[in-house]
């Protein structure tokens, strides 16, 4: 009994290791006071004054906030109203419909929406075309953590709202919407940063001159894995952390497989 | 005229239909029962009182006016749902204010008002508890708090009491007859068990397959019911195939094949040859020796083949010339006669009276 559950422990450090070593790594050059990735010199946190002085990155960053903001309010509305839907008519393939865009390969989408844009659409690349790819994946996952959070629910309770006197807008915003929030709230946040950290589909979407934070990581990178990239990434990893956190406090569903 | 009144409603799903051509009405003040076995049909005409559901044909009036067409927030009647259906987000006190905040009432007067019904319901120091804190009979009592604040003119209420043990179910019984004669508000009561429903109704509309097969009061139906399926269905009876022989004045000659014959009260229109079954409530059968029940006009020998001892009575299983068991139900008074000292094997005779029992048409 004992001996058994030593190696679990065992089994689940190595796991834990194996995940979480590399992202330590990156957080640990960031403060390196070298410009190689190479060996410890010593702690300096100038790496992340001179990511503050770098105009470019401060432009990526603020494209990267504005659409993950842009996107997550606006795929919350519609995500949450897609799983209403979902809950409340039972149709089999909507479910589909709105999953399928979250589990599809990420580069499959990205391709797709490319070809949308420019040939169906005429769209110019630019924030308009990643702000609606963005939406397209956030909106699944939002309305999978509201139908999850529907689905658990006495349905006589709506019932009872409308044979108490409540209009269905009345409704919805007294007993469904509050019912919901927690879900909302947490799809909320994991859009943000599905958004924030997205770099296939915004690749395929961005066109030239427009960048955000993966964008120009990876545009850095072709080059060395400066200090610099280390900083950015790790500044991204906190941002990351912090949301999933939140998220999964208003809404336990979150942590349960789908994202 | 009566506070509801449904005219032939019907409601068909697909092939099946679910309630066929039902007509009642129910006047203000009166505890109704509709009562039948699961899935007769009583739920769904619930819903389309409330509104949730459409009738395919017939009407539905309260006080006279067709309200088929208005949804379910502008009725003025309210539900108790089997689930409870209490807001889990919401307070005792905000849920019992739910249909009062609806109708706009002024804060002053929510508050005194809530006030005064959670009092009813004995449930003042629970104001600011939430659903979830609460034992199944608190929850049941802040549904019923909630459905009434508002004094509606109808309250239907779906089995409200099906999710609590047999203890506490009595309890509520009894608080539901009283909270109802206190309020005075129309009950119209779902169940589908029947002693239930003659402890609580006024009336009761017994259902079976979408359609009434029998409606009045508690006594009427137990004793008087008009088809196999209503006495069958309301407590405990005997059954056994019979025929018309002689249709009389106030008595009716019964051919049972293998057994004889039997006189019973003459129900009117038989005639002779009808066939159909004879009736008769196990507390209507007397057990003993033969001369003990000398004077009773159908008496008949068979062996005793089962008792059930429960306590303050005991049901005699007694299996007569035919193989018919004929069951005998009698209180375990210290007077209790010859019985009590009957065993297994044993020959009893059975008898009851010329005016106990029934004739029931096929
Ligand atoms: N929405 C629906 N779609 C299809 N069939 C339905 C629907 N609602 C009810 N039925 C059917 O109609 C019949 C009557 O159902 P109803 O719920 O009224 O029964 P009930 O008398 O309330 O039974 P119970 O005592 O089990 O609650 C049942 O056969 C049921 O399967
Ligand atoms: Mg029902």
């Amino acid at each position: 009994m004992r001996k058994t559950s030593h190696w679990l422990w065992l089994a689940a450090l190595l796991v834990y290791l194996f995940l979480y070593l590399p992202l330590t790594v990156v957080v640990i050059y960031s403060f390196n006071d070298s410009r190689l990735n190479a060996e410890w010199v010593g702690f300096t946190s100038r790496w992340y004054k001179v990511l503050f002085q770098d105009e470019e990155m401060i432009q990526a960053a603020i494209n990267s906030i504005l659409i993950a903001i842009g996107a997550s309010l606006i795929a919350t509305l519609l995500g949450t109203m897609a799983g209403i839907a979902m809950h409340r008519y039972r149709l089999r393939v909507l479910p589909f419909l709105v999953i399928t865009p979250v589990a599809m390969p990420e580069i499959l989408l990205g391709v797709s929406l490319l070809l949308f844009f420019i040939q169906v659409l005429h769209l110019t690349l630019g924030l308009l075309s990643v702000l609606i790819a963005h939406i397209t994946f956030c909106l699944g996952f939002v309305a999978i953590v509201v139908r999850a959070r529907l689905t658990g629910m006495d349905e006589s309770i709506f019932e009872a709202a409308r044979d108490l006197g409540a209009t269905p807008w009345k409704t919805f915003q007294l007993v469904t919407l509050p019912l919901i929030m927690p879900a909302v709230i947490a799809g909320a946040l994991m859009s943000f940063t599905l958004s924030i950290d997205d770099f296939v589909i915004t690749f395929f979407t961005a066109g030239v001159g427009v960048s955000t934070l993966p964008l120009q990581i990876y545009s850095m990178i072709k080059i060395a894995v400066t200090p610099e990239v280390n900083a950015v990434s790790t500044l991204l990893m906190l941002v990351t952390l912090g949301m999933i956190v939140l998220a999964a406090k208003f809404d336990k569903t979150v942590l349960r497989g789908q994202g | 005229m009566a506070l509801l009144e449904l005219r032939n409603l019907t409601r068909r799903f697909g092939s099946l239909t679910a309630v066929d051509n039902v007509s009642l009405s129910i006047e203000a003040g009166e505890f109704f029962t509709l009562l039948g076995p699961s899935g007769c049909g009583k739920t769904t005409i619930l819903r389309m009182i409330a509104g949730f559901d459409l009738p395919d044909a017939g009407e539905i009036l309260l006080d006279g006016k067709n309200i088929a067409a208005t949804p379910p927030e502008e009725r003025p009647l309210h539900t108790v749902f089997q689930s409870y259906a209490l807001f889990p987000h919401l307070s005792v006190a905000d849920n019992v204010a739910f249909p009062l905040k609806m109708s706009k009432v002024s804060a002053e007067e929510t508050r005194r008002r809530v006030a005064e019904m959670l009092d009813t319901v004995h449930l003042s120091d629970k104001a600011d508890a939430f659903p979830h804190e609460l034992s199944g009979g608190q929850k049941q009592r802040v549904a019923l708090a909630r459905g009434l604040v508002n004094k509606p003119r109808l309250l239907l209420l779906d089995e409200p009491l099906g999710a609590l043990d047999h203890k506490l179910r009595e309890e509520m019984q009894i608080e539901l007859i009283n909270l109802q004669r206190t309020v005075g508000v129309t009950f119209v009561f779902v169940t589908h068990s029947q002693p239930e429903a003659l402890a609580l109704s006024h009336r009761i509309a017994v259902m079976n397959e979408g359609h009434i097969e029998q409606l009045g009061t508690p006594a009427h139906i137990y004793g008087q019911p008009v088809n196999r399926f209503v006495a069958d269905f309301i407590g405990d009876i005997n059954l056994m195939n019979a025929q018309v022989e002689a249709p009389g004045e106030t008595s009716v000659h019964l051919a049972v094949a293998g057994l004889g014959r039997i006189v019973a009260p003459a129900p009117s229109g038989v005639k002779p040859g009808q066939s159909g079954a004879f009736a008769i409530r196990p507390e209507q059968v007397q057990i003993g020796a033969e001369d003990e029940l000398a004077n009773l006009a159908n008496r008949f020998t068979g062996t005793l083949r089962d008792f059930l001892y429960v306590g303050d009575v005991t049901t005699y299983k007694v299996e007569l010339a035919n193989g018919t068991i004929i069951r005998a139900l009698l209180p375990n008074t210290s007077s209790g006669g010859r019985a009590r000292f009957l065993e297994m094997g044993d020959s009893v005779t059975v008898a009851w009276p010329a005016e106990a029992g029934m004739f029931l048409h096929e």
